[in-house]
């Protein structure tokens, strides 16, 4: 049975000017596997609570972190994103979720697609790869709408061996010295950027409208639906 | 539990009509395993049978079915509710009768055009409110929503409510389906709070 836990933010790491990232530390927490999710509750002082979920974005046997990307008129995201700090008392059950998880040593090669804040749970497994220095050929296209949105920009820039990593800016000012993609991610972007559709599992992660056309791009090119596993997050 | 501090929330005035643990939502989110299948009508066809009897409609039969329409609020495992969504389509009740299956089978596997199933106890579907959408809202169901019809059973949560379904099976031994052998209870009612495996 998955119970609440109490869990104390550790540590606060600001992303982006809209994004957080919290860790946590939650007594009796085991681990997670990348691209599983936790739910998050917060309880006001009169005993209201409120729970959404949260991608994990540490790798697996690391300390628990999310990272919240704020919606503005939102709940939750505003909370975590702006006003948590270190000592601040949440619950989390977890992990959750058994399906849109990476294992090392289960597939030839990974395609992510990553969307706004879908790129969480991605960066989990990308970021248990490089712990492990599993070999699986990694082939990463993250969406984001402006420069100053990317999430984990210089970690994601970082490449090992075997990683290849392109970011598209999907935003009206494209600066004069952005020298990656542009453009929503369509059949277009992705035959530049993916192998041929042989062998390999698809993790296609984000807001729905994102998650649907990335879908029916990989369609396009030949990509099994039996072999995409996607994630909506709203 | 422990007061967070600094968290005031936004507390909604509907508060009965939300199963613990929900919150309220205008939209309408999507949440499904995979990519979206794209059934086309004139290819789609609806099957239902048990281990004696069989029987498959075609888009054109299954519309000419008697239409039920429902208002009903929808709860998703993923937090939100949404509530006075309208639907219309067949009622289980009636595919089971018109099929002739037999009245005594306690499951039931629903499975999907993309490979997607669940599993419900057969009185979730006959005693309570449970169709075959294929309206909402008033306008024809969106694919990203399980167009052309999916199965809508409003007091589990939604994944219970098959998108894309293309048959239902009764049988004597249950079996749990996709999300039910991911960690996700077998049951599924919101108001129990089943939203994980021992719940
Ligand atoms: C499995 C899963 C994993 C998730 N992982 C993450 C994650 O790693 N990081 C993260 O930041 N979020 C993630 N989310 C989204 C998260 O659960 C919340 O929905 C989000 O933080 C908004 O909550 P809120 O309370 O601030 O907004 P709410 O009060 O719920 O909503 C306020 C308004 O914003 C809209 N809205 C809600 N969610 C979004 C959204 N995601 N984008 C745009 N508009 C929205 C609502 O429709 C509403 O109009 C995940 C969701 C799921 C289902």
């Amino acid at each position: 049975m998955l119970r609440w836990r109490q869990a104390t933010v550790t540590q606060r790491i600001a992303e982006t000017d809209s994004a957080t990232t919290l860790v946590l530390d939650v007594p009796g927490w085991t681990t997670h596997r990348a691209g599983q999710h936790v739910d998050l509750r917060l309880t006001a002082p009169d005993g209201y609570q409120a729970t959404r979920s949260y991608s994990v974005a540490s790798a697996p046997a690391r300390p628990l972190a999310i990272t919240v990307q704020r919606v503005d008129d939102g709940e939750v995201s505003p909370f975590l994103a702006d006003v948590a700090r270190p000592g601040t008392a949440v619950e989390v059950r977890g992990p959750v979720g058994g399906w849109f998880v990476w294992e090392p040593n289960t597939t030839d090669r990974v395609v992510l697609l990553a969307g706004g804040s879908g790129i969480v749970p991605l960066a989990s497994m990308l970021r248990h790869r490089r712990r492990l220095g599993d070999p699986t050929p990694f082939h990463l296209v993250y969406s984001a709408r402006t420069p100053d949105r990317i999430l984990y920009r210089d970690e994601l820039a970082a490449t090992t061996e075997g990683e290849h990593v392109v970011i598209t800016l999907t935003g009206d000012d494209i600066p004069p010295d952005w020298d990656g993609e542009t453009g929503r991610v369509d059949a277009q972007t992705l035959r530049r950027h993916l192998p041929a559709p042989s062998g390999g599992l698809t993790y296609v992660c984000g807001p729905t409208a994102f998650v649907e056309a990335a879908a029916a791009s990989l369609a396009v090119l030949g990509y099994g639906p039996t072999t995409i596993r996607t994630e909506r997050f709203g | 539990m422990s007061v967070t501090a600094g968290f005031g929330g936004r507390r909604g005035d509907d508060d009965e009509r939300l199963p613990p643990g929900q919150y309220r939502v205008d939209d309408f989110p999507v949440l499904t395993a995979g990519p979206t299948p794209l059934v086309e009508t004139d290819s789609w066809a609806l099957t239902v049978r048990d281990d004696q009897v069989e029987r498959t409609w075609s888009w054109d039969e299954f519309t000419a079915l008697e239409v039920e329409s429902v208002t009903t609020d929808i709860h998703c495992v993923t937090h939100w509710s949404k509530f006075d969504t309208q639907w219309a389509g067949v009622s289980v009740a009636t595919l089971l009768d018109e099929a002739g299956v037999r009245d005594d089978a306690p499951y039931a596997q629903v499975y999907c055009y993309g490979g997607y199933t669940t599993n419900l106890p057969v009185e979730d579907l006959v005693d309570r409110v449970a169709l075959v959408a294929h309206t909402f809202d008033g306008d024809p169901l969106e694919v990203e929503h399980g167009g052309p019809a999916r199965l809508l059973v409003p007091h589990l949560y939604l994944w219970k409510s098959a998108k894309w379904i293309r048959g239902i099976r009764l049988v004597d031994h249950d079996q749990p389906g996709f999300w039910e052998s991911a960690g996700y209870h077998n049951h599924g009612d919101p108001w129990l709070e089943q939203r994980y495996a021992g719940d």
